[in-house]
């Protein structure tokens, strides 16, 4: 009996000793997400101006109204269109690059250092620069854009758009400097990746007649799988929350054609002063991420196993 | 007996550090208890408040601390979070709508300064222009519920006009600016006829747009009808709404707009008419100390927006530029009331004028103003402004209203259509508020 005691004393020390690890990860973690997701799932079941103490419970109805909300769910087909330039064209360049800096070519540390500059700057910052550069206003018959003069001086006149201001290009554009900022993540993560890859594996393609094509196909791309899918998540998971670079170039929007659903939650909250319903959004906006994050993964794990 | 020894020395520092926090304590109270707290969001304002505020010092002897938070929809977003951890300073100012200032009120974050404003004979009121004061206050009946009232203090009052290039002007072979809609009509053929672009106005920030349309509402119908519009009484498909809206389809294929306005942040817009790139601009009474700074040998005049009637007056928008509400849970109210006092006194207004290049809210102080601003005050006799309207329009109403215009401004949909969907938001909100 005694024997029984002692053991389980020194059980349940060694449980509170193990505990007590874990406690502050855990403390934190209750404080700075599960608490405030609770909180905003609660707001999300109330209409609330953001200021009266009082709030009105209403169920469901916030995401009644959000699933019927076609602005919004053209916001998410925004945003997806973002996402998927962002998948081609930004990982597409950042992948070239990073194979063209992985080889023995002068100047790499430079090359490298100059794709890593966009993703340090401030989006505001780069929403700016781009604005000057899109800008389609003229001066004395000349446009002080530096893309459209550039197109005039080019012998292209026909080419000069109203770039932030065209429902046709308003997006893409946006679309084009996300990923032109972003790009830089990618290509040092792909960097890094293609530097893990022995290089051993090459030489033997090389003496088993591989041609520079087949080698990239058989062994770059194939070791490269699990980088690449981080990648792609992390693309996925940026360009979907984008939303300062479209706020610093076509300030509250242009009409609807360039919201995203980050823009909608902002415009709900503090243009139309409906925290509720604007806290309905963050639930499946972030459900959605959550869910595509979770289908990578799988992807991801699978893509391991082959 | 070393154990003893240690805990012993432990205490006494324990000890040491509670007495020492609570003297540093009590003297910091008493420091702070000497200091009141002013939230703004002005940037061109806060080294003039600096200013101010020593001054201040030195004649009373209490110190206020001027925290600048800008821009002004990052201040918003933090008035608004203080507020919900009931934190927020001793003087600060509302930006957002009517309702929403109500709501504050309501909610006890803002002191009711009627008794202050109306003591010695409404010494204070009728010291300021009574436009300036009706922003801040909510009359007999009013349909927020809010007790009427006097709840800000208006430090300067502004109004938003056309401003005109008499250079561009004249460059065009214009000798006097449009006051009809159809003379500003022809001044843009005029204008486009030696490459000179008509008007810009910063449209990407949704509000300028919004005032625009609301000035010819009601040159075309009048604040009665708008007024039943709001209450739903009038739909938008309505012949005037459409005239309105018109306005904006006649200007586009005019080719009036500057290129890019529909997403031009007015900070552009002041850019581009102080660098002379745009004949008109839509502005408020603010540009000329920001014309100043970018473009000092900049000529230009002041107008009201042409008029598409004759019938009706144009009104435009104006009032108190900015105000300050006092906190009603500080324990300084009557320190932060006083030196609101002091701020609106003539010397301080004239000295912000000057300074500023703003106009200021106590009549007193107009004499020491600028021409141009001089002229921008002439257009005073016409202002109105949503916070001193009966009612408002419900916000989705007034974001389909806004993002319809800019829709009318690209050529992508009719006037008609606009107000078609309009209309079909709005019976959407009525719809709901009747189910509540």
């Amino acid at each position: 009996m005694a024997q029984t005691k002692t053991i389980s004393l020194s059980s349940v020390k060694d449980n509170l000793e193990n505990f007590s690890f874990v406690i502050p990860a855990v403390l934190i973690f209750t404080i700075f997400y599960i608490i405030p997701f609770i909180e905003i799932f609660n707001l999300s079941l109330n209409e609330w101006n953001g200021i009266s103490l009082n709030r009105e419970f209403v169920g469901l109805r916030n995401f009644e109204e959000l699933m019927q909300d076609k602005i919004w769910w053209k916001s998410m087909w925004n945003a997806c269109y973002i996402t998927l330039i962002a998948l081609t064209f930004q990982n597409a360049l950042a992948f070239a690059l990073a194979l063209a800096c992985d080889r023995e070519i002068r100047m790499r540390r430079f090359y490298r250092v100059v794709f890593f500059i966009p993703p340090v700057l401030s989006e505001i910052v780069v929403g700016l620069i781009w604005r000057w550069i899109l800008n389609a206003g003229v001066q004395n018959g000349e446009y002080y854009g530096l893309l459209n003069h550039f197109l005039v001086q080019s012998g292209l006149p026909h080419l000069v758009n109203n770039w932030l201001s065209n429902p046709d290009t308003a997006l893409s554009c946006i679309a084009v400097v996300h990923s032109w900022k972003g790009f830089g993540w990618g290509f040092i993560m792909l960097l890094a990746g293609l530097q893990t890859i022995d290089r051993q594996l090459y030489e033997a393609a090389k003496v088993d007649g591989a041609n520079g094509w087949q080698k990239f196909w058989s062994v770059t791309i194939p070791m490269m799988v699990p980088v690449i899918l981080v990648v792609v998540i992390l693309t996925i998971l940026g360009s979907m929350q984008v939303f300062v670079l479209i706020l610093s170039m076509v300030g509250q929007g242009l009409v609807y054609h360039t919201e995203v659903p980050v823009t909608r939650i902002l415009a709900a909250m503090t243009g139309t002063n409906r925290f509720g319903y604007a806290c309905a959004m963050g639930v499946v906006f972030g459900a959605i991420l959550i869910a595509v994050s979770f289908i990578m993964k799988r992807i991801s794990d699978k893509a391991k196993q082959a | 007996m070393k154990r003893v020894l240690i805990i012993i020395i432990g205490l006494a520092v324990l000890i040491g550090l509670i007495r020492f926090t609570l003297t540093t304590g009590s003297t910091k109270h008493q420091q702070e208890s000497n200091t009141i707290t002013l939230w703004h969001w002005m940037t061109d304002r806060q080294e003039v408040f600096e200013e101010l505020a020593l001054k201040y010092e030195e004649q009373t002897g209490i110190k206020v601390k001027v925290d600048l938070y800008a821009p002004s929809d990052a201040y918003t977003q933090r008035i608004v979070a203080s507020a919900q951890a009931r934190v927020l300073p001793d003087i600060y100012g509302i930006l957002d709508k009517k309702e929403i200032f109500a709501s504050f009120i309501e909610n006890g974050f803002v002191a009711d300064l009627t008794a202050e404003f109306q003591a010695n004979n409404a010494e204070w009121e009728l010291s300021l222009y009574e436009k300036a004061v009706d922003v801040n206050r909510f009359k007999d009946g009013n349909i927020h519920g809010i007790k009427p009232g006097i709840y800000g203090v208006p430090i300067d009052v502004t109004n938003i006009q056309m401003v005109y290039n008499k250079k561009l002007l004249e460059k065009a072979g214009i000798s006097k600016a449009p006051k009809t809609f159809d003379e500003f009509l022809q001044a843009i053929v005029a204008l486009k006829r030696v490459g000179i672009a008509g008007l810009v106005s910063g449209w990407g920030e949704l509000w300028m747009a919004d005032c625009f349309a609301s000035n010819y509402a009601f040159n075309i119908m009048g604040e009665e009808k708008i007024m039943a519009t709001y209450r739903g009484e009038v739909p938008y498909t309505d012949p005037d709404w459409i005239a309105v809206f018109g306005v904006f389809e006649t200007l586009r294929k005019s080719g009036a707009f500057f290129e890019g306005i529909v997403t031009k942040p007015n900070k552009d817009a002041e850019q581009d008419f102080a660098l002379e790139r745009a004949a008109f601009s839509f502005n408020g009474s603010w540009c000329v100390n920001v014309y100043h700074g970018m473009n000092p040998n900049l000529d230009y005049g002041v107008m009201l927006p042409p008029a598409v009637s004759i019938e009706r007056p144009m009104r435009i928008w104006g009032g108190a530029g900015s105000s300050f509400v006092v906190n009603n849970s500080t324990p300084k109210k009557d320190k932060a009331i006083a030196f609101l006092k002091w701020l609106t006194a003539p010397e301080q207004q004239a000295f912000l004028a000057e300074r500023t290049k703003n106009l200021p809210a106590n009549r007193k102080a107009l004499s020491s103003i600028p021409e141009i601003l001089a002229d921008f005050a002439k257009g005073s006799e016409f202002t109105t402004h949503p916070t001193i309207w009966p009612y408002n329009e419900h916000p989705l109403v007034t974001e389909a209203f806004t993002k319809g215009l800019q829709s009318i401004i690209i050529g992508e949909k009719t006037p008609q259509e606009v107000a078609k969907e309009v209309q079909a938001m709005k019976e959407r909100e009525m719809k709901k508020a009747a189910q509540r």
